[in-house]
């Protein structure tokens, strides 16, 4: 069993701790070789993670911001050989793998959250309310893989480094722009400590409470959908079935009534509190510690406390 | 311009779903069905391109279930021109690979210049027909659309990514898969309703178009989620702030 892995790579860089995630489950399939789309300097650091026997580079521009006909191209071209071709099931991978299965004529399971054997593995279906098994009987595996089911693997390794080309350069689609939000607080799918705020939260400038409280504890920040929709914050910060799944120590959810939709997103959560004023709120069903208060005194107090 | 919007139906996204005892899958009986949340974002983005004098036709299009013809009709009550129905009873959910087959026979006998579709059907969450669509023409693709500009035989989409917003310009003919913010579907009137009535909605099968229907992945459970443990309410910020350290979490 071999696998070609497609590193997640974020901003030009590597995204270390989805890729290593990612490589965990993978581990599990074969021995993994990683495909990065990107500078030498992103393959090196992905030649350190525990488990990757070798690592493919291509420094083609035409790679470089991820468009979909161009990296399914790179990763058919090296396809040879592989019985699994995985990535991490961040919207990179979601916009690019099932396109390669499609070429290859195989089904794509997408959000794998638990390999079972070479052929057979868990995902999430109806925003988690339900677990599916599914067996592929497709001759080459094409999946993505949930990241927040899996533990990181280390790093210490090094495992060569070959350049690779892309064979033909697609003219279907063309980079414009990107706008990247940036920031110093840690990335939401690895942060241990997430802080999301919902719609209770009232307006945009509110929302300086929830990113006061995870600045004090060095945590992300993210959103329900009714808090984007809202415009109370930025799209990439929601948490839920279309949005970002985490899973950190501790999730502090502020104002958030608590969706099917939103539970899909951080249930899997170690720790998880809600601050609510409505006692009803199905967010409590789910919550560890379950404060029922107006979140414009609790925060403030809380933020304070820490 | 013609544009094709395909269009599942699924369980109202309000429904709460459960599982079978015996694990062979959700309990569908007498649940509440609907257009997928995502397709009714693709419906509404084709009639506003429509509306712009950009598009000249929107036909929509759904793979599966006879009855799926309900969604088809909601389709036309919003705006759209004609719908195409394809029965494939599986008996189970129909496969994204298996729909994007049939969809690009589809394309083949309608030759849209565009197909806008959901970027995910909230029932298998598989988010893979588009791609899988785009990938089978040999078209090009842009997913999770927040945004689209279409001029001169390109389609400049805003897409929602990890860490921000990427634009791409894709070349007409292409696929978009379209996100949650694009915008906000209208509801039916009631005289469009009693007007979709009238549309035509055409009804064909798999077999029309010699697509293998055989699932790929075999489905040997499906089971519920692993539940939490009950939580407990905490009186004030102070016992709150205790349990968190209790557990150095703080």
């Amino acid at each position: 069993m071999a696998v070609l892995l497609l590193a997640e790579m974020a901003g030009g860089a590597l995204a270390l701790d989805a890729t290593a995630k990612a490589v965990t489950a993978a581990a599990k399939l074969g021995d993994v070789t990683a495909l990065v789309c990107g500078p030498k300097s992103a393959a090196e650091i992905a030649a350190t993670i525990e488990g990757v026997s070798k690592v493919l580079v291509c420094e083609d521009a035409a790679v470089a911001h991820g468009l979909a006909e161009n990296v399914t191209r790179l990763i058919l071209d090296q396809a040879q050989g592989f019985t699994h071709i995985v990535a991490p099931a961040g919207n990179s991978g979601r916009n690019i793998l099932p396109r390669v299965a499609a070429l290859l004529d195989a089904m794509v399971m997408t959000d794998v959250t638990e390999v079972i054997a070479p052929d057979t593995f868990k995902r999430p279906i109806y925003a988690g309310n339900a677990i599916q098994t599914v067996q592929s009987l497709d001759p080459v595996k094409v999946l993505s893989i949930r990241t927040t089911g899996f533990d990181a693997a280390g790093t210490g390794a090094a495992a060569p480094v070959e350049t690779v080309a892309l064979s033909a350069v697609s003219d279907l689609s063309a980079h414009v722009e990107d706008k990247v939000v940036s920031s110093d607080r840690p990335e939401l799918t690895s942060a241990k400590v997430v802080v999301s705020g919902g719609r209770g939260i009232g307006s945009e400038e509110n929302f300086a409470l929830v990113s006061s409280l995870a600045d004090k504890l060095g945590a992300a920040v993210g959103a329900s959908r009714a808090a984007v929709d809202s415009g109370f914050a930025s799209n990439d910060l929601q948490v839920g079935q279309t949005g970002k799944v985490v899973a950190p120590d501790l999730y502090i959810a502020v104002g958030i009534s608590g969706a099917i939709q939103h539970l899909a997103g951080m249930k899997d959560s170690k720790v998880i509190v809600a601050i609510n004023k409505d006692v009803d709120a199905p967010i409590f069903q789910v919550a560890d510690y379950g404060l029922v208060a107006d979140l414009f005194d609790a925060v403030p107090a809380l933020t304070e406390a820490v | 311009m013609k544009i094709l919007v395909p269009v599942k139906r699924v369980i109202d996204y309000n429904v709460k779903v459960r599982v079978k005892s015996d694990g062979s899958g959700v309990d569908l009986a007498n649940v509440k069905m609907s257009m997928n949340p995502f397709d009714e974002i693709s419906v509404e983005q084709a009639i506003r391109l429509k509306e712009a004098g950009i598009a000249t036709e929107v036909v929509v299009v759904s793979v599966g279930e006879k009855k799926a013809q309900e969604i088809l009709r909601t389709a036309l009550a919003m705006g759209a021109d004609r719908a195409i129905l394809v029965e494939a009873d599986t008996g189970d959910d129909i496969e994204p690979l298996t729909v994007a087959k049939i969809l690009a026979k589809v394309v083949a006998d309608e030759a849209p210049e565009l197909v806008i579709a959901g970027k995910q059907a909230i029932d298998n969450d598989m988010n893979a027909t588009g791609q899988m669509l785009a990938a089978l023409l040999g078209w090009g693709q842009a997913t999770f659309a927040s945004q689209v500009d279409v001029a001169d035989g390109k389609a400049s989409v805003t897409r929602e990514v990890d860490g921000g917003l990427q634009t791409v310009s894709v070349k007409l003919p292409a696929v978009i898969t379209t996100d949650l913010r694009l915008n906000e579907p209208r509801y039916a009137s009631l005289p469009n309703i009693m007007k979709a009535k009238k549309k035509p909605l055409e009804e064909k099968t798999a077999a029309d178009y010699g697509v293998d229907l055989s699932p790929r992945l075999k489905v040997l459970a499906t089971e519920e989620p692993a539940g939490r443990a009950a939580g407990i309410v905490v009186g004030s910020v102070d016992e709150l702030m205790g349990k968190l350290k209790e557990q150095g979490l703080v």
